[in-house]
């Protein structure tokens, strides 16, 4: 007789966690099962060499939502918080940017930038309303999607007639469009279409990029920190939290399959064979893996099949990790800048032309390139005096012509590498480790279809009432007793932990209500 | 190539040789690509030969997929609302609805299961990307083969006595809905007892390369017997006296629907029969489960009319003076064979009960002028055509 939970979780990813721990909480009996050794899905600490460690996916914290904090009443020890972005040119003639203000560019795009900003942040609020929000199913005549939608309605039109008409206006437009509109500095433009691109399939001029950076802005109005101790610490913290609340969380426990039985969710049956009963299962992989991978097309109907399948989530971002002997030298930075978020993205075009490439299954010959040096803040992660660097790549294709063969991975991690070069000439010399993460490793070692970090392209046909498709965007789906709770469900990728919130509460309702 | 180097923008059935060759009308229709007769001589005598002899209608056009693979009765179970695990085994045929996942009906067909885990699906429209979208998971192969087909449907009351002079041993012993294959020539000819008549009627099946000889026979064996080419009218007639169902005329296709409401689901259709909840899943399953709990909102009646005026595109009224409109005619005509002014309609429930009393808008035209009659219909439950014979095993000989 196997045993019986009242929900089981598939992956504790932070979501999977969040998710298990608010059920847990709630008295429900539930079981986490994570595949991984350790906990955290792409929120993890890893060594990748010897006394060197690094987050292994995700390394800034972005997104992680108060109100998740709030209820399971936990707190995230920071390393750094409120970094600032620097925007690097080969010159030395850096651009730091700060929130709404940047030093080193000209009066006009100061004030201009004032503006943007503020109105960006106004149109992130509006987001963020629904971040932590089940989404409304459209056409139907049920009182509390009714509620979310006149919310929504009521919440646009707030903004009063002239932001409303350019809220709409740019919310399905490119971000490219608009920056060229308002700013002339070239670094300024580089860096700030950057936040709109990161992990995505998407360059500047690509439709909706607007949306994906109020995206990135809606978190914590785009205060970016680094955890203590790496993503891995926040993902601790969230297990201990499930523990605390009395879930069983077990690792190295692979789950093969959903049980289905009699057309209804019966259990999980894992890699090692052991069966666990429950009417709930909530899974945090990606929808793809959920449906396909572990449920099998057969149990669920065509049309959601198809849906699945045509979700778009190809991933396009490659992680970097060095072990270094020492801090490299960039040219024009101190000690205390580089342990900001540092940027290479020289102007919009080149980020523009780092992505075409990738239309055709083509590596970025001259990459956009996120780096943090995590050491700089944190000692716990290079032994004393040594320092690791952790820096997030762009554009490499999943669909690699070719495949990503080890040539094609040193390949681009070399054309990595002699990038940062330009701006920190001693770099090579400081290697002592590297590691290259393509979007194939990352599918892998993440288990997420496509390697891609947020699982599902963010855009407006995978976004809100639509995600991850259409019917089933309220975490239930269309197979009785099974859920999502990944990032591949409203509201989207990042370490947010709302996803798995939303889940949980949408949960509860039903079971209270049935 | 240019346009006028292209021959016929139609594709010709491969019987095209003898059916233009029997022709005096010259009304050609589209048919899914492929020319296709309205009528070859006179439609009330191509009628006539369906209810009286034997009428035979080209249904090569028909689009038609093979379904084969491991896993080909487990997809097809998943793909239509009916039982076909347990009720539907190798040498029969099914009638099914395949429903999309809000539970309305994509298109109606028959299944042919010609040998174990081996199918054959007949239906009016084409839907390769919903066969093929699920057939995702499954371990199956799917290839369409309405052109490698070629297929009379023999329909009427001596249509046994003419295949049996094709000297097809054992087919006195096929039974409704079954299928027998003979060998013919060299080659296989498969023999099934279906058809759209509602009528004692068959439908021979042959490599398309064996058309020309399989036409020559049967109208050889059954030239005794009044056998008759039929067009599209005359079946028309037939298959609303059988009370059968026509895509886009009974139903819109779900796929080719724009606005909500327009498309049916098989429980408005008259077709719950077709409908297992036992089985765990099936495309529309939890949607049709819904409706059975909440309620349909359209029911598919026959309609028994006074008069003798068909009543071609009538809205449907409760009450005699007109007040509440409560469907529509789909399909009507007057059956000579019944001697009845017949029709299909869909309602809104609750209306449309069997035995209920419905009026009917009929506009006619006499030397130019319309007029217009409100006409008492009463739904009926049973089709309007449906002889004994039809189900006879073995049927009678003439």
């Amino acid at each position: 007789m196997s045993e019986r939970y009242d929900a089981i979780v598939v992956g504790a990813g932070h979501n999977g966690m969040v998710c298990g721990s608010l059920l847990a909480k709630a008295g429900k009996k539930v079981l986490i099962l994570e595949a991984a050794s350790q906990v955290g899905g792409a929120a993890v600490t890893r060594e990748f060499a010897d006394g060197y460690s690094v987050s292994a996916c995700a390394h800034l914290l972005y997104q992680l939502q108060p109100q998740v904090l709030k209820e399971l009443g936990l707190k995230v020890d920071l390393a750094a918080s409120d970094l600032a972005t620097i925007a690097l040119s080969t010159d030395g003639n850096h651009l730091r940017i700060h929130g709404d203000t940047a030093e080193g560019i000209s009066e006009e795009d100061a004030e201009n930038l004032l503006a943007f900003h503020a109105r960006m942040t106004r149109y992130a609020s509006l987001l963020n309303t629904f971040l932590n929000k089940k989404p409304a199913r459209l056409g139907t005549k049920k009182l509390s999607d009714l509620m979310t939608l006149a919310h929504l309605g009521l919440s646009v039109r707030r903004l009063g007639r002239d932001d409303m008409r350019e809220f709409l206006r740019l919310i399905g437009i490119n971000i490219f469009d608009e920056l060229q509109e308002k700013f002339d500095n070239e670094l300024l433009k580089g860096a700030l279409s950057v936040d709109a691109v990161m992990g995505t399939h998407l360059g500047p001029r690509s439709p909706n990029t607007i949306l994906t950076y109020l995206y990135r802005l809606a978190g914590n109005h785009g205060k970016i920190s680094q955890p203590a101790g790496g993503m891995g610490s926040v993902s601790e913290l969230l297990a201990h939290s499930a523990r605390d609340n009395g879930a069983t969380l077990r690792t190295s426990m692979p789950v093969l399959r959903i049980v289905v039985e009699n057309g209804r969710v019966a259990g999980v049956e894992t890699e090692n064979g052991e069966i666990f009963s429950s009417h709930l299962v909530v899974s945090n992989a990606d929808p793809k893996s959920t449906i396909f991978d572990l449920v099998g097309a057969r149990h669920v109907e065509t049309g959601f099949v198809r849906r699945i399948k045509n979700i778009r989530m190809r991933g396009n971002a490659a992680k970097l990790h060095l072990a270094l002997d020492g801090l490299p030298a960039f040219q024009g930075l101190d000690k205390k800048a580089l342990g900001e978020r540092l940027i290479i993205a020289p102007n919009i075009n080149y980020v523009e032309r780092a992505f075409n490439p990738a239309k055709y299954g083509e590596t970025s010959p001259d990459p956009v390139i996120e780096l943090t040096i995590p050491s700089v803040h944190d000692n716990e992660l290079a032994p004393a005096g040594k320092h690791v660097l952790s820096a997030i790549v762009q554009y490499a294709p999943y669909h690699l012509k070719g495949g990503w063969t080890d040539e094609a991975r040193d390949a681009f991690k070399d054309a990595a590498i002699a990038k940062i070069s330009e701006y920190a000439p001693d770099l090579k010399e400081r290697i002592i480790a590297s590691e290259m993460l393509t979007p194939v490793d990352i599918e892998k070692e993440f288990r997420i279809t496509g390697g891609h970090w947020h699982h599902g392209e963010l855009a407006l046909d995978q976004f809100l009432f639509v995600r991850p498709v259409s019917g089933a965007a309220q975490y239930a789906m269309p197979l009785e007793g099974l859920y999502l709770c990944g990032a591949g469900t409203h509201p989207g990728g990042g370490v947010s932990g709302a996803a798995g919130r939303n889940a949980a509460r949408t949960i509860l309702k039903r079971e209270h209500s049935a | 190539m240019s346009i006028e180097q292209v021959e016929l923008t139609r594709l010709k059935s491969p019987f095209f040789p003898r059916l233009e060759a029997i022709d005096r009308l010259y009304n050609w229709h589209n048919w899914k690509g492929y020319r296709s007769a309205d009528a070859y001589t006179n439609p009330e005598l191509e009628y006539f030969a369906i209810r009286n002899s034997t009428g035979v209608f080209d249904i090569s056009p028909m689009t038609k997929y093979r379904i084969t693979g491991p896993e080909s009765r487990i997809y097809i179970d998943r793909l239509v609302t009916r039982d076909m695990i347990n009720k539907v085994g190798p040498g029969r045929v099914a009638y099914a609805v395949w429903c999309n996942d809000q539970g309305q009906v994509i298109d109606d067909g028959t299944i042919f299961h010609l040998s174990e885990g081996e199918y054959r699906l007949c239906s009016q429209e084409r839907h390769l990307p919903w066969l093929m979208a699920s057939a995702i998971g499954f371990d199956v192969n799917i290839v369409e083969e309405t052109s490698e087909i070629a297929a009379l449907a023999v329909q009427g009351p001596t249509s046994y006595s003419v295949i049996r002079n094709l000297g097809l041993d054992g087919v006195e012993n096929l039974k409704l809905f079954g299928l027998m294959k003979f060998e013919f020539q060299g080659s296989e000819l498969m023999v099934s007892r279906t058809g759209f008549t509602g009528d004692l009627g068959y439908e021979l099946w042959v490599k398309s390369e064996k058309a020309l000889d399989l036409w020559d026979a049967l109208f050889e064996a059954g030239k005794l017997h009044g056998i008759k080419a039929i067009g599209t009218h005359a079946l028309e007639l037939a298959r609303i006296e059988a009370g059968y169902l026509a895509p886009y005329e009974e139903f819109l296709p779900a796929d080719e629907t724009i606005r909500t409401g327009r498309s049916r689901s098989p429980l408005e259709l008259g077709l719950g029969w077709l409908v297992d909840f036992k089985k765990a899943n099936f495309n529309g399953r939890r949607a049709l489960a819904e409706e059975k709990r909440t309620g349909s909102t359209w029911r598919l009646v026959k309609l028994d009319i006074e008069g003798n005026k068909p009543a071609h595109h009538s809205y449907i009224y409760a009450d005699k003076r007109g007040k509440k409109n409560i469907g529509f005619v789909t399909s009507a005509a007057w059956s000579p064979v019944c001697k009845q002014n017949i029709a299909l309609g869909t309602v809104n429930c609750p209306h449309g009960l069997p035995g209920d009393t419905v009026y009917v808008e009929v506009y006619y035209q006499r030397e130019m002028h319309w007029s217009r009659m409100m006409a008492a219909a009463t739904i009926v439950d049973k089709p309007f055509w449906n002889p004994p014979r039809r189900n006879a095993t073995p049927p009678g000989l003439f």
